[in-house]
């Protein structure tokens, strides 16, 4: 009982400091977001919401606040797309080289993303099609339909294989099929995916900053804000992305582990 | 003028890269029969109602639905709705939306499809589930919502896979009347998967035995069990006993266990396999001086109810299963070593073919 009790409250603490460890360096920035004195230390000055002021005034950082949303929003879109199709590919059929077919579709994130934004950049020079906006559209649908593949697919894997089939026999053709059992059927996981490739591609600095030119996100407007120069704007801009982030990951967590949850007896 | 049976397999072979799953395949399906395929697992019986479905396309072969060839026909655009072994339920639909996927895909309106999807659920005994998930429904109700959707466009024709083997025994038996109710009410030709004998006996107008991709009898549950096509039928139903020896005149076998006496007209000095069913044998402690006799020793018994199937061994190895009712057994004595003699009526010997 008393050992039991023990182990408890070790564990208990043990998930506590990694909780800490984790989230300590965001909490201390959403608190010195809203702390008066430019330097971060203690004691803390008085409360003020200055720096969001000043930050948000600032037409360079709503620029790239506006160009991330759209990034982000329509990479979610197309990464999704092609997840999806993938992930019906690799749980519709069956042919040579299916293997390689999938370890190739999900090999991007493993690239290390310093070599994976210069192949980018100079990928993307060859076509004059760097330094755009669409340039980092691009690139961060490569780096991020590969999750939207691997989400989805693990809902794909809980389909029953015959509910195709049903659908077929019950008069629907395999578009109508599409439409009316699997679409349906994988709805969260495709839920879950735009919100990850969303926060994924929102939250993204390296490959953004190299491919992005005078297009900056607002990752890259926090680099370069931070460069040379100790902001607490930067506190800010950071809490506020930090917020968009996480709850785009909260919404796809629940989704999917959501549905996991749900027996799904065959 | 005959009119065209219902559904006509003409020599239909279906290979699966160099496997062949079904072996040139040739029968009809009379309209508003109970027809039954049996068979273990991996005797085509289950491909052979998919390619009726149009799920897996004949490598060669006409299949014929009403008088038209259905190779070409896709299966969404066939009425031969099925009901699956896995039930395959659409989880994200309610069971009344289940029930209306048919009749949806048939442009019919939302008011009549909701009040015919009512109807069935009703009809099955389940009025009351209607607007529940499917997750959240026992086993036997799914069953039921599963029936109800592949039978509420009112079909010729119902495929039905294993539907039963994810039930347990007491259901099964349930179902198995829900099942011929249904048939002998609607008068639709039902066409049933199995690899369950009791299933396939206790429904099927007429049973389809399979064996490695071919047809190994087809007959009524009565002509199967008493008069097995060959040897694979016989051993496959079971509670017959199986044996071979040498004609040695018209109506003589000599076996290991001796010479006896069949009613069939033999070939002299051919091999000769005849089958004698379990509860055709008279048992006793005497040996009869007339008829046909088999000396044996019992080896052990099996009681299931009423009924209790001895196991005895005869001269020469030979294994022989007799089944005789509980309370008959007080009639003889079973102690060690008692030399127990086994008759039978020539007429209930069953020659094999090949």
């Amino acid at each position: 009982m008393k050992d039991d009790l023990l182990l408890r409250w070790i564990l208990r603490s043990y998930t506590a400091l990694v909780f800490l460890f984790v989230f300590a360096p965001i909490v201390a920035s959403l608190v010195f977001s809203f702390n008066s004195d430019r330097f971060p230390t203690i004691p803390l000055g008085s409360f003020t919401t200055g720096w969001y002021v000043k930050a948000f005034s600032n037409p360079e950082v709503w620029d790239a606040a506006l160009r991330s949303l759209v990034v982000s929003s329509v990479t979610a879109i197309l990464s999704t797309a092609i997840g999806f199709s993938a992930a019906y590919t690799d749980y519709r059929y069956n042919f040579t080289g299916k293997t390689a077919f999938v370890v190739l579709a999900l090999l991007p994130p493993t690239i290390p993303l310093i070599i994976f934004a210069l192949a980018m950049l100079g990928w993307l020079s060859m076509f004059n099609a760097s330094g755009m906006t669409v340039s980092i559209i691009i690139a961060h649908t490569v780096l991020c339909a590969p999750f939207a593949m691997a989400v989805i697919r693990l809902r794909l894997n809980q389909m029953d294989p015959n509910l195709e089939p049903a659908a077929w026999n019950l008069g629907a053709s395999e578009w109508v099929t599409m439409k009316s059992v699997v679409i349906p059927f994988t709805l969260p996981s495709i839920i879950a995916s735009l919100c990850l490739t969303a926060a994924v591609s929102f939250d993204e600095f390296a490959v953004a900053w190299f491919v992005s030119g005078l297009n900056k996100t607002i990752p890259v407007v926090i680099l370069e804000i931070l460069t040379g120069n100790i902001d607490p704007q930067v506190n800010a801009i950071g809490t506020a992305v930090f917020l968009v982030s996480i709850t785009l990951v909260v919404i796809a967590q629940m989704l999917v582990m959501g549905r996991a949850k749900k027996p799904e007896t065959t | 003028m005959m009119t065209e049976p219902l559904v006509v397999f003409d020599n239909v072979v279906k290979r699966f890269s160099d496997f062949e799953a079904v072996k040139r395949m040739n029968f009809e399906i009379r309209e508003g029969e109970f027809l039954a395929f049996m068979g273990p697992s991996g005797c085509g019986k289950t491909t052979t109602l998919r390619m009726l479905a149009g799920l897996e396309r004949p490598s060669e072969g006409d299949i014929r639905l009403a008088g038209k060839s259905l190779v070409d026909v896709k299966p969404h655009e066939r009425d031969t709705p099925m009901v699956w072994q896995s039930l395959a339920l659409f989880p994200f639909l309610n069971a009344r939306e289940n029930v209306e996927f048919g009749l949806k895909m048939r442009g019919i309106d939302k008011e009549k499809r909701r009040r015919k999807a009512l109807d069935w659920l009703e009809r099955l005994g389940i009025g009351e589930f209607a607007e529940r998930d499917v997750n959240s429904l026992s086993g036997g109700q799914r069953q039921r919502v599963a029936l109800a959707r592949a039978l509420v466009t009112e079909p010729r024709i119902l495929l039905l896979d294993e539907p039963l083997s994810a039930l347990d025994a007491h259901l099964v038996i349930r179902m198995q009347g829900v099942l011929t109710k249904l048939q002998r009410e609607l008068g639709i030709t039902f066409v049933y998967v199995t690899h369950s004998q009791s299933e396939a006996f206790a429904m099927a107008d007429r049973v389809v035995i399979m064996s490695k991709g071919e047809i190994a009898q087809i007959g009524s549950a009565r002509e199967i069990y008493r008069t097995p096509a060959n040897r694979f039928v016989a051993e496959f139903v079971g509670r017959n006993n199986i044996i071979s020896g040498k004609a040695v005149s018209r109506s003589e076998v000599v076996t290991a266990a001796g010479t006896l006496r069949l009613a069939d007209e033999l070939a002299p000095s051919s091999d000769v396999t005849f089958v004698v069913a379990a509860d055709r044998f008279g048992i006793s402690t005497t040996a009869p001086t007339t008829g046909n006799v088999i000396a044996a020793q019992l080896i052990s018994e099996e009681f299931v109810g009423a009924m209790v199937t001895l196991f005895l061994e005869a001269a020469g190895g030979m294994e022989l299963k007799v089944q005789i009712q509980e309370r008959s057994l007080g009639e003889f004595s079973r102690d060690p070593g008692q030399p127990l003699f086994l008759t039978f009526d020539p007429a209930h010997a069953h020659v094999l073919k090949g």
